[in-house]
């Protein structure tokens, strides 16, 4: 799926979550999940307006088990926020853009 | 304020091809077409939750749930259709215009006017309520076994249901899991003929035959379920790690309790064709339809709820 967003897989997921200055809000998502390509749009747009408060990547657990397997993704679309480094907040199931941006703006 | 010849509530067959319809008779619609869910309350409807579907007219071969609903929904863009990702937070159908509002537009203004309203805001899939069901949700317990199947690799896991979806889901997942088991409180299956020969003749398939689900164990993620059995009383838990549950559908009327006549089981009432009690609101698909809940009936009540408004909107111009 064609994406804006940045994808991170097992191999650079690590290195990627130090190097960023902004929280990370990784989606965890695959080709064969209906609602994770409904959030796709969702995500892209909140990644536009935030510009610089947050960085939206996705990591598809198809190609990248390991990662999805160590944060324990038991359901996709599952979106993890990490500040620091370490997951700060978890998002299980797709949501509007009203209720994604109201869970994620305390953390912000 | 902007006023529309025509709103239609709901993106899945039904409300996706009254936007077909409507759009080729150039009124304009706007598809008010939900929001993303992990339930069947989403743009494109509960299709989007399945794999292949094997019983829609012009697919030898099958059609994925998703596809379809793209390719419909791509159909009513090319006539003309207007699509909002947004839900529907209220409506005002006391006065004509209708009003509606949204997530998006907010509480305080309606976001459109319409003349003609189509609802086809589906069903949605029940839960069970129990204890513990909200909290392993995502951990364990899923709704979606198209989206969640693949975590459960040689893991023993359990579906709770008896009809045509719970067995659906149950033979999807045996491409996954070692063992699945089918929780059903009954001592025989709702579903069709055809899905329950697949069941049975599956090694992978497992019943549980007369068991409610009590409720799920687990602390930070599925450890077993409880099962009650309905002959004796006596009680189990079930060494399972996933909990699929696919017991049925209610349909997505609470919006208009109080404006539009409901039936018991809360379906909106429809009397020889798509009219609702309220002249100019028109219903279709599964938030009306009890008996048959197929993607192609779905379909087809919105063929009829386009035809219908067409009528309406023709007869209510040329009585002035």
């Amino acid at each position: 799926m064609a994406s804006e967003l940045r994808e991170l897989n097992d191999a650079t997921f690590d290195e990627h979550l130090v190097a960023t200055d902004v929280p990370v809000l990784v989606d965890f998502w695959a080709e064969w999940c209906g609602p994770c390509k409904k959030l796709q749009p969702v995500l892209e747009e909140i990644a536009r307006e935030q510009t610089g408060k947050i960085e939206v990547t996705k990591v598809n657990v198809d190609d990248s088990l390991e990662i999805a397997r160590r944060y324990e993704v038991l359901s996709i679309p599952t979106l993890i926020l990490f500040k620091d480094g370490n997951p700060a907040v978890r998002i299980v199931g797709a949501k509007g853009k009203a209720r994604l941006v109201e869970d994620l703006a305390p953390y912000l | 304020m902007e006023t529309r010849d025509v709103v239609i509530l709901g993106s899945g067959p039904a409300g996706l091809t009254a936007a077909v319809y409507t759009a080729r008779a150039d009124l304009r619609p706007l598809v008010i077409e939900g929001e993303p869910s992990s339930t069947s309350d989403q743009p494109g409807g509960q299709l989007m939750l399945t794999t292949e579907v094997e019983n829609f007219p012009g697919f030898p071969d099958g059609v994925q749930g998703p596809e379809l609903m793209e390719a419909i929904r791509g159909q009513a863009k090319r006539f003309g259709a207007d699509l909002v990702t947004t839900r529907a937070t209220r409506v005002d159908l006391a006065s004509w215009p209708f009003r509606v509002w949204t997530a998006q537009g907010g509480d305080a203004e309606p976001a459109v006017e319409t003349k003609a309203l189509i609802v086809a805001t589906g069903a949605q899939s029940l839960m069970l309520g129990l204890p513990n069901e909200g909290r392993l949700l995502g951990y364990g317990v899923s709704t979606c076994a198209t989206c969640d199947g693949f975590f459960f690799r040689d893991q023993d896991i359990a579906v709770v249901g008896g009809g045509d979806s719970a067995v659906e889901e149950a033979l999807f997942l045996t491409k996954f899991a070692r063992t699945v088991t089918i929780i059903h409180r009954r001592d025989a299956l709702r579903a069709s003929k055809i899905m329950q020969d697949r069941a049975f003749a599956n090694d992978r398939v497992k019943m549980r035959w007369n068991a409610v689900v009590e409720d799920v164990i687990g602390d930070n993620k599925v450890t077993g379920v409880r099962v009650r059995d309905t002959t004796d009383g006596s009680e189990e838990v079930l060494p399972v790690t996933g909990l699929f549950v696919a017991i049925g559908h209610e349909p997505n009327s609470s919006l208009f309790t109080g404006q539009l006549d409901l039936d018991a089981a809360g379906y909106i009432q429809t009397a020889g064709s798509s009219a609702t009690n309220v002249a100019g609101v028109f219903a279709c698909g599964d938030v009306q339809d009890h008996v048959y809940r197929q993607a192609i009936t779905a379909a087809g009540s919105g063929c009829m709820a386009a035809i219908d408004v067409e009528r309406w909107l023709d007869h209510r111009a040329h009585a002035g």
